[in-house]
């Protein structure tokens, strides 16, 4: 006689912790886990194939710089891949809007409303030297500290 | 307590709100004649759903909006023409000739124009659209009044 009011307040409870923490992973900021060797060392310096992801760093990212969309050169950002929008990259802003940049064979001009990104690791990274200027407005997150099994703070150059 | 428990309410509420608006559906505004005579030059006010864009369910023919890959806080309304892989035809300039062009929508993403290619920025300015950036389909019409109803899947 019981049981469903209660089911129901649990199912009730979750709902709401469910709504809550949602609005503060989006808003606010939330951890995220990094694969791949491409921003080595920043991230990830030794690579394990056995215990991989075991042994990935742990980042904090924050959102609340998506409501003005400001970014500066050195940023670490975490963004869609401009050919897949369900992939997400993690990489370092090189060039701003209306920067020149220069790579192997030209200089680009990065158009508005986009940037250039490159991986800390520019041998094995695939980064705006192979896709170009990626989009600025699908930024998702901008990483503020690094934390693995002990949170470090790292700067921002 | 009592004033703790209302501001819990107020919060759980809040977030519900944000939580509908950014994964269910919101309410959109447009102005501009880039996409009559579909939509009104001062104002409509329409309603969009953002579940079948987080499926991937596309169609062209739809009206979306989405994030302007030149000013990424601002929000444009236009039709799907194409999706990726799709051949689109195209008139490069209206204005000023007849001239077309052909291209293959790439990977990633699609292709939109507004229904009145004579004032529109749309992908024939800026190119194949990135399908991340879109954010929602509009279905409905709710002002002005006249236009109260669906939005049909192709230009009338």
């Amino acid at each position: 006689m019981g049981t469903p009011s209660v089911l129901w307040n649990v199912a009730k409870k979750c709902f709401t912790v469910g709504v809550i923490s949602l609005t503060v992973s989006d808003l606010f900021a939330s951890i995220v886990p990094v694969r791949g060797a491409s921003m080595s060392p920043t991230f990830n310096p030794k690579t394990n194939s056995l215990l991989d992801s075991l042994s990935d760093d742990r980042v904090l990212v924050e959102k609340l710089c998506l409501r003005k969309y400001k970014f500066s050169h050195g940023d670490v950002i975490v963004f869609c891949s401009p050919d897949n929008h369900k992939e997400k990259h993690i990489k370092r802003i090189v060039g701003l809007p209306g920067d020149w940049v220069g790579t192997i064979y030209d200089v680009v001009h990065i158009p508005e409303g986009h940037c250039w990104v490159e991986g800390d690791n520019s041998a094995s990274s695939l980064d705006s030297r192979s896709f170009g200027p990626a989009i600025v407005c699908r930024f998702l997150w901008v990483w503020l500290k690094e934390g693995s099994p002990i949170f470090c703070g790292l700067h921002i150059e | 307590m009592g004033e703790w428990s209302s501001f819990t309410a107020v919060v759980r509420g809040l977030c519900l709100l944000y939580v509908t608006n950014k994964y269910l559906g919101t309410v959109a505004i447009t102005y501009g004649p880039s996409m009559l005579p579909t939509l009104n030059v001062t104002g409509s006010i329409l309603l969009v759903e953002r579940i079948s864009t987080r499926t991937g369910k596309r169609r062209p023919g739809d009206v979306v909006i989405f994030r302007s890959p030149e000013t990424p806080r601002k929000i444009v309304c236009k039709r799907l023409i194409g999706l990726e892989g799709d051949q689109i035809t195209y008139v490069v300039d209206p204005q000023s000739g007849d001239r077309c062009e052909t291209i293959v929508v790439p990977k990633g993403h699609v292709w939109v124009e507004g229904d009145y290619i004579y004032n529109t920025k749309d992908s024939r300015n800026f190119g194949a659209l990135p399908y991340g950036l879109l954010e929602g389909r509009a279905f409905w019409t709710l002002l002005p009044r006249k236009d109260f109803g669906p939005l049909t899947p192709k230009p009338e």
